[in-house]
């Protein structure tokens, strides 16, 4: 079963669904033999591409919309605010490449203020899998909900089996550890297992986190991690402003809580371009440089 | 169209005006702009969209979608005179209590969508006329623009997507009255010769009198204007149409008159003097 395969049963299936893209068919390149005319490419326009789906979704219709993250969330922002957000419209954002998954893209593809954008419009969703068997147990439940969402989408293979079902709201707790817990989102889970695994073997009690659902938060669970670990560390494709690092910040203040958090994200300037693994080698993202990065920390800051 | 007809929407458009002229008091409106759209306004809904108020809801109404959301004064007027909603609620215009307000919302049974920012209801009304084809439904959907909303590269993108996808059920409708927020657009953003650049883009285009029921109505009675193409009407109008005392002048696009104001320029409206006006125009953009 791919991306594509479960759109198309899930469209054949209800004829609410529509599939539009502004010229990005990467994901849905059969969809129009199988769609007919509920497939929609309008061209390289994002902006009316939204405001389209605003119109089918007035209609009673379930637009799934495609565009490149960094386009979808910024070119069109003002319309997906306006139009789907004021609106409150069931309209469905899957957004391809977000984070280092432009790896040799350049800065402006680069969408790694989009967990930020998304997740301030009132009424939307954002929602973060970490592979593809993530993202394939996520998206029943996110498209037959009435609530307009962004989904970064990733297609990679998974390197663990998810057993945790998906419901809106919840994060995956992979394990629970005393020392340290990792939450993460995205594709930087695959790294995020091989960190914890070097600190498992470096003696250390660790815990891990899939978020999966960034908005609505999973505060029953960032809550009870940073009660029960010495350290918690965010790990995220993502600007270090708005996303899963602040989110957490806001989550602790709420209930008055405090804990010690150690954000790994992208600091004030866009990545390198390259290949995928090399991007990641490059800005200290690989789950060997996390591992060691986690444990200096552990060292230097709490010492006492 | 006969006789009857037409003094009927000249009546009832008088009475748009009169409606507008009086919420252009205590924090105003945007008046100027509304008053161009008034007559476009009163005929779509009286002789051009299959709606009224059992079928505002029906998804086999026709639709109208207001782009240029200054002009939503001229529409709460004609839901007032169509009985579709009392006109008490105009005298609430900008209280709290109620969504009668410069912009238009869906509070406010009659309007199919928000608007305020510019560009955006072509793509909308794009969407919702592209699902009446997929779905076979025969329903006609309008969009009225301002011009000076033509600046906005997201209309453009409309119009190629709309023509792409044949959308011959889909009517633009260009509130040509020559001025943007605070000047002539040909001294801004030149768009003449507009009819041709709609034309280039690949729609169909007609142009008339915006204050002329019978051109109107000559030049909507073939719809779709050609098979397979957006239809775009340029409808040619004066901002602060009906009151020589702020007509076609760029300082009266948004207007907050005294009390006494308002009354000269019901006076003037029904043939009465100029009014004498010295109430500033509030920029508020």
């Amino acid at each position: 079963m791919t991306y594509e395969d479960l759109l198309t049963q899930t469209a054949l299936a209800d004829d609410r669904v529509v599939v539009m893209t502004a010229e990005n068919r990467a994901l849905v390149r059969n969809m129009p033999q199988n769609l007919g005319n509920r497939f929609i490419d309008t061209g390289i326009t994002e902006q009316c591409m939204i405001g389209a789906a605003a119109g089918l979704a007035l209609r009673g219709r379930t637009p799934v919309v495609h565009a490149l993250a960094a386009f979808l969330s910024m070119r069109a922002f003002e319309f997906i605010r306006t139009d789907v957000g004021i609106g409150n419209l069931p309209v469905k954002l899957s957004s391809f490449v977000p984070g280092f998954l432009s790896d040799g893209n350049g800065p402006t593809h680069q969408a790694i203020e989009d967990v930020a954008l998304m997740r301030g419009i009132p009424h939307m969703q954002v929602f973060c899998p970490a592979d593809e068997q993530d993202l394939l147990q996520m998206l029943p439940t996110i498209w037959a909900s009435p609530a307009p969402s962004y989904v970064r989408i990733t297609t990679r293979p998974a390197t663990y089996q998810h057993k945790q079902p998906f419901e809106i709201g919840c994060a995956e707790v992979v394990s629970m550890g005393s020392d340290i817990t990792l939450l993460v989102y995205g594709m930087l889970f695959e790294q995020a297992l091989i960190a914890a695994d070097i600190l498992r073997h470096a003696g250390y009690s660790v815990g891990l986190v899939n978020m999966r659902s960034l908005k609505p938060i999973d505060e029953h669970t960032i809550l009870d991690v940073c009660l029960s670990s010495d350290l918690v560390v965010t790990i995220e494709d993502h600007f270090l402003t708005g996303g899963l690092y602040s989110i957490v910040a806001e989550t602790l203040l709420k209930y008055r809580k405090t804990a010690n958090v150690h954000p790994i994200a992208l600091k004030g300037k866009w990545y390198k371009p390259g290949r995928l693994n090399e991007v990641l080698e490059h800005e200290g993202f690989t789950g060997a440089q996390m591992a060691h990065t986690i444990q200096t920390e552990m060292i230097e800051n709490l010492a006492d | 169209m006969n006789s009857n007809t037409l003094q009927d929407l000249e009546a009832t458009a008088l009475r748009v005006r009169e409606h507008i002229i009086r919420m252009s008091t205590d924090g105003g409106c945007f008046t100027g702009a509304s008053l161009s759209a008034t007559d476009l306004v009163v005929y779509l809904y009286k002789q051009f969209l299959k709606i009224d108020q059992s079928t505002l809801n029906d998804p086999n109404r026709d639709y109208l979608f207001l782009s240029k959301g200054h002009d939503v004064p001229a529409l709460y007027g004609t839901f007032v005179e169509l009985g579709w909603m009392p006109a008490e609620r105009l005298a609430n215009h900008l209280s709290t209590n109620d969504s009668v307000y410069w912009h238009p919302n869906v509070k406010i049974p009659g309007i199919e969508f928000h608007s305020g920012s510019l560009g955006h209801l072509p793509s909308v009304a794009l969407g919702v006329a592209l699902d009446c084809k997929i779905g076979g439904s025969p329903n006609k959907v309008v969009c009225i623009l301002g011009d000076g909303e033509l600046n906005e590269g997201s209309v453009w993108e409309a119009v190629l997507v709309a023509n792409a996808y044949k959308l011959d059920n889909l009517l633009f409708v260009v509130d040509r009255n020559f001025f943007q927020a605070n000047m002539p657009t040909e001294e801004l953003i030149p768009l003449e010769p507009l009819a041709d650049k709609f034309a280039a883009f690949g729609a169909a285009v007609k142009r008339v009198d915006g204050h002329n029921f019978t051109a109107l109505e000559n030049a909507l009675s073939e719809f779709p204007f050609e098979s397979g193409k957006l239809n775009v009407l340029i409808a040619d109008t004066r901002r602060g149409k009906g009151l020589p005392s702020i007509e076609a002048r760029a300082d009266r696009w948004f207007c907050n008159f005294t009390h006494d104001e308002v009354d000269a320029l019901i006076g003037e409206l029904h043939g009465q003097h100029k009014a004498t006006i010295e109430s500033e125009t509030l920029v508020v953009r």
